[in-house]
């Protein structure tokens, strides 16, 4: 490592901030890409399996509710998008990458949705574990993608009390409706435990050692667990992990270790629902490349 | 082309950048900009600048380490001690005459 990057290292590691038009190292830069475009991918396919719902949601206010939703998720993704391109990689190749398979996005978009249950574990509990990172990333080294994440952690906390209010409609319904949200519960609980990723000591994740990230991966999980799985015991739900409990002693909370291989699979694109979500991108592009030629050329 | 976006929360506060859009015209960026910074009365202004329309400034450069020119340049406490002193208003001074 030459002085000059290692000055930058320690700069950021101390809780330094870099702006666009400052130096950085290529290493830092392709970190931040990769990192910073899963997340823009990952905001663009998830709002894919709540699509589906808006024609089937049961009342007018959540339709409306859920367009809305999915508005503002497809905005993160332009932000996002935005964000990256600064950094040298424009939204078109991102695009590329996302259709063609050569780029990831989160494990939890892999999965299709069901019942309307779905809808509300994927507004509450997957944005949920979505907020508990994106809060971490208000501290990003790279401070144009830190300035954004404050919108985006703004209207995540409108998503999450959408999402806990259909929960607690459907839960204080019919044995049906409740049976419709345990079920859910039971099919999400795994990818919500995979969500933030396998655990490895901080020094070692070269997202943290760059201060893209502010905290480890485990220390993520532990947080969700602390502020959600009293929230969703209350309501008389059942988390499908045998094993999961708070350890009183170490206040760590312990569980059912998750099956990585399951997710590096399913974020290789081999979940249930890859092929089909990014079919759809696919195709949509192509729908949409119009509207990019006509945008263009009318302020041409 | 692209735009800074800096927006105001409130009536009377401060400008802040907020992030940037890419629009091919200023029209098409008032949409976006609108869209993404002000639909939800988030904000009650913005201001769009074309990137290229922005001059910055970011080094400072106090070779002579002018001191004078700041707070942090000045130490009265001794000299005030003095003062008080030869006018005999030491003990009537706030704190004892301690200055801070």
């Amino acid at each position: 490592m030459d002085t000059r990057t290692r000055e930058f290292l320690e700069y950021v590691q101390e809780g330094g901030q870099v702006e666009t038009g400052d130096w950085m190292p290529d290493e830092y830069r392709s970190k931040l890409v990769k990192f910073i475009e899963m997340h823009g991918n990952s905001e663009l396919m998830g709002v894919l399996p709540e699509r589906d719902w808006i024609l089937r949601a049961p009342t007018l206010q959540r339709k409306l509710a859920l367009t809305a939703k999915i508005q503002d998720e497809v905005g993160h993704a332009q932000l996002i998008y935005r964000v990256v391109e600064d950094l040298g990689k424009p939204r078109s190749a991102c695009l590329d990458d996302l259709v063609s398979g050569k780029s990831k996005f989160h494990n939890v978009f892999h999965y299709p949705t069901k019942t309307w249950g779905d809808v509300g574990v994927i507004a509450w509990l997957v944005d949920a574990a979505a907020i508990v990172s994106q809060k971490a990333l208000l501290k990003c080294s790279y401070a144009p993608y830190a300035r954004i994440m404050k919108k985006i952690c703004w209207e995540e906390s409108f998503h999450i009390l959408h999402g806990r209010d259909v929960i607690l409609a459907m839960v204080t319904g019919t044995q049906e409706q409740f049976e419709l949200v345990q079920e859910a519960l039971d099919r999400w609980w795994e990818p919500l435990m995979q969500f933030h990723g396998n655990v490895i000591p901080a020094e070692e994740d070269p997202m943290f050692v760059w201060r893209i990230k502010s905290q480890a991966n485990e220390d993520a999980r532990q947080q969700f667990l602390d502020g959600y799985v009293p929230q969703i015991r209350e309501l008389g739900l059942v988390i499908p992990d045998p094993a999961l409990r708070k350890d009183e002693e170490t206040g760590e909370w312990l569980y059912t270790e998750p099956d990585w291989d399951k997710l590096r699979a399913v974020v290789t694109g081999n979940g249930p629902a890859s092929a089909e979500r990014l079919a759809f991108r696919r195709l949509s592009r192509q729908d949409v490349a119009w509207v990019e030629k006509v945008v263009l050329a009318e302020a041409a | 082309m692209i735009y800074e976006v800096f927006r105001q929360e409130r009536k009377g506060q401060p400008f802040q950048h907020a992030g940037t859009v890419t629009a091919p015209d200023e029209a098409f960026a008032e949409i976006y900009a609108r869209e993404q910074y002000g639909r939800r009365q988030e904000s009650v202004a913005l201001w769009l600048v074309r990137r290229d329309a922005l001059t910055e400034i970011d080094e400072f450069p106090d070779e002579f380490d002018l001191k004078y020119r700041r707070v942090d340049g000045y130490s009265i406490k001794a000299r005030l001690r003095e003062a008080r002193e030869r006018a005999g208003t030491l003990e009537m001074a706030p704190g004892g005459g301690d200055v801070g």
